[in-house]
């Protein structure tokens, strides 16, 4: 059986320890700071880390593209916009352990040699702003940020910058539009951040879990890291139960563990009930039901399977609730904040929500079901970004899992669900 | 409608240290918008041409991007906006039904206000709280596992004046006003207080102790992973 593995939650339950009492010395960043960059961005690259924003990018691999001496102001912007529905992690990573951001802020920076960082964090979160604020501002005091950091000659600034409230400002382009002072709308890629990012200047965008994994690749080597999860996926993650489980959270375990272990260890589905379908990594990710319980949540695994691992946002949902009515919401999101720069998603999205609305009462028939795949096949792979993708994956995969539950609606016309059954109280 | 001479002079000195923060000058833009909510409640049209002014845009400009976010109102709102999470998983846990009770409860829909100028109700997207479904926020701050009753006298507390606690944050709830503060990057020495984490956020970390589970020591290899896929 898989254990869990705390490393970035270790110290969540002690009452300081979004302070550097409670954090401890910036031990790896001095340990950086002292080797050279590109031994620094070696070792991540050899730990394996992959990014944890949803992508799973090779992380070191995205910094060994900035390209070096060529005169140009290099930029770090971690992307804290945490938006993508059902995925709740660094949201409490910053509540709880917002120094362990500021120091992989400080070791990626220098590794990539960027003298300015930002932190694009969601507005949504005022309490989560104070604490990254707070944290700034100590290690300023500490002399972990600002001119010559620790006597290493190395200059860092560290600006925390509050989105306004925009789903889409969590796709790299589109942040760095929104922290350039503009609308948060995607740009057409290549050229790639690492070459024209922020200002036009080699920027590289992280996720704040990627970031945060820095400091503990640092202190212990590449090889710990690696030791951890699968041969591709390596080290671990935090993965965040939500739904109808006993006892949802977050819990940080290996790359690699399945729903079947994290569903033990969580008590199960609530008391009485049985799993009926769920995302591996937020609602963008296509949906899995009780047939995926024990595929591997890595990346390899969880793709051959015809998901994707995401954000490891596990929502869970039991039988008391309709599929239906689960992807309309989902597609009221997505059209609620596609940006409108791309015709496939704008027109795509908006399409979407209106069929689902119907569908969902039972106004509908079996051709409708065709017309919202070709809908999703007009939209899949036809936009600047993945937004318009993330849309399709609700729709495809749940006329591919539950056709027959679309069909009962239209059967019955209207649905066959009691909506208060599957609420938290409906159960008691 | 313009400003006062005192209520100019104390915007500019603070638009002007956010600019400071900025290699460019228009990145700004966002935490200045925050900041004009935070005097005026909303983006008034006297805080759209101070933010152009100031960053030599035409008004043209910062209305394009005021009205591409959510956040920024575009009328005066309440006191206290007063946000339902409506996205699918806290919809389907409850969220639906605290919706329809709390909107009926008050009298007004999405994006409206009360009569007593107190709450402003919002329908939310997922504000990333999902373990803690359904989630409702108030000007930005926690309140975790609500249902239809807590929802309601919520309101009716925050309609009463009485204090009310956010789950996760300060003890004392700040306005929206102060709120806005805060997103405009001037801290309100708020955080300190309330839990460092809470309820689910905890659940792994508990089972993990419970049995005795760590990350490997280095050099203590698959320790971790033992039986799993781990290379």
């Amino acid at each position: 059986m898989t254990r869990l593995t705390p490393v970035l939650t270790r110290n969540w339950d002690r009452p300081d320890s979004f302070t550097i009492d409670g954090y401890g010395e910036y031990a790896a960043a001095r340990k950086a700071l002292g080797m050279d960059p590109d031994a620094v961005i070696q070792m991540v690259k050899d730990s394996g880390l992959r990014g944890r924003g949803g992508a799973g990018f090779p992380t070191g691999m995205k910094w060994g593209f900035i390209p070096q001496g060529d005169g140009k102001d290099h930029y770090l912007v971690v992307n804290a916009d945490e938006s993508e529905p059902g995925t709740c992690k660094d949201i409490p990573l910053m509540m709880a352990n917002p120094h362990a951001l500021v120091e992989g802020v400080i070791i990626t920076a220098y590794a990539i040699r960027a003298s300015h960082a930002f932190i694009y964090v969601r507005g949504e979160v005022l309490h989560v702003i104070r604490r990254l604020q707070a944290a700034v501002r100590e290690a300023y005091e500490k002399g972990y940020l600002g001119a010559d950091i620790l006597g290493s000659g190395y200059n860092l600034e560290l600006v925390v910058h509050s989105g306004a409230g925009a789903y889409i400002c969590g796709e790299e382009t589109a942040l760095l539009d929104s922290l350039e002072g503009y609308r948060g709308q995607p740009r057409l890629k290549p050229p790639f951040p690492a070459v024209a990012g922020l200002y036009a200047s080699p920027t590289v965008v992280n996720n704040v879990e990627s970031i945060a994994s820095v400091p503990s690749i640092v202190a212990n080597g590449a090889d710990w890291f690696a030791g951890m999860g699968t041969e591709k996926s390596k080290g671990f993650g935090i993965f965040s139960l939500s739904g109808h489980v006993t006892r949802p959270g977050q819990y940080e375990a290996p790359l690699g563990i399945t729903l079947r272990e994290l569903l033990d260890m969580a008590g199960g589905i609530r008391a009485g009930h049985e799993l009926k379908f769920w995302t591996p990594g937020g609602s963008s990710t296509p949906i899995f039901t009780s047939e995926h319980l024990d595929v591997p949540l890595d990346f390899e695994s969880v793709g051959a399977k015809g998901s994707m691992l995401g954000t490891r946002a596990l929502q869970i949902f039991d039988e008391t609730t309709c599929v239906v009515r689960a992807v309309m919401r989902w597609s009221e999101f997505y059209a609620h904040e596609s940006c409108g720069k791309c015709t496939p998603c704008r027109e795509g999205t908006y399409w979407f929500k209106l069929m689902l609305r119907r569908l969902e009462k039972g106004q509908g028939s079996e051709e409708d079901l065709a017309k919202i795949v070709d809908i999703a096949d007009n939209i899949l792979g036809r936009a600047f970004c993945a937004l318009g993708d993330g849309a399709t994956s609700p729709v495809y995969s749940s006329v591919k899992y539950f056709r027959d539950e679309y069909l009962k609606h239209f059967e019955i016309g209207g649905c066959p669900f009691d909506p208060a059954a599957s609420t938290v109280w409906g159960a008691k | 409608m313009t400003y006062s001479p005192e209520v100019r002079e104390r915007l500019e000195t603070d638009a002007k240290e956010i600019m400071d923060r900025y290699p460019r000058p228009r990145s700004a833009l966002l935490p200045m918008l925050h900041l004009v909510q935070s005097v005026d409640g909303y983006i008034s049209d006297a805080g759209q041409e101070f933010c152009a002014e100031m960053l030599g845009l035409s008004k043209a400009e910062v209305v394009g991007v005021a009205t591409f976010y959510t956040m920024y109102k575009r009328e005066p709102a309440g006191e206290y906006n007063v946000g339902v999470c409506t996205n699918t998983l806290c919809a389907i846990m409850g969220g639906d039904q605290i919706w329809d009770e709390l909107s009926a409860h008050t009298g007004v829909g999405h994006d409206e206000t009360t009569p007593d100028g107190k709450v402003t109700l919002e329908r939310l997207e997922c504000n990333a709280a999902c373990d803690f479904a359904p989630v409702m926020m108030v000007n930005w701050e926690f309140f975790d596992n609500q249902t239809p009753e807590s929802a309601r006298q919520l309101v009716d507390d925050l309609r009463a004046d009485k204090e009310v606690s956010p789950t996760r944050g300060p003890k004392r709830l700040c306005t929206f006003k102060e709120a806005s503060r805060i997103l405009a990057g001037f801290p309100d020495g708020q955080a300190g207080d309330g839990p460092s984490a809470a309820g689910p956020s905890l659940e792994g970390l508990k089972v993990a102790k419970a049995n005795g589970w760590e990350a490997p020591k280095p050099g203590e290899q698959t320790e971790g992973t033992e039986g799993g896929d781990a290379s």
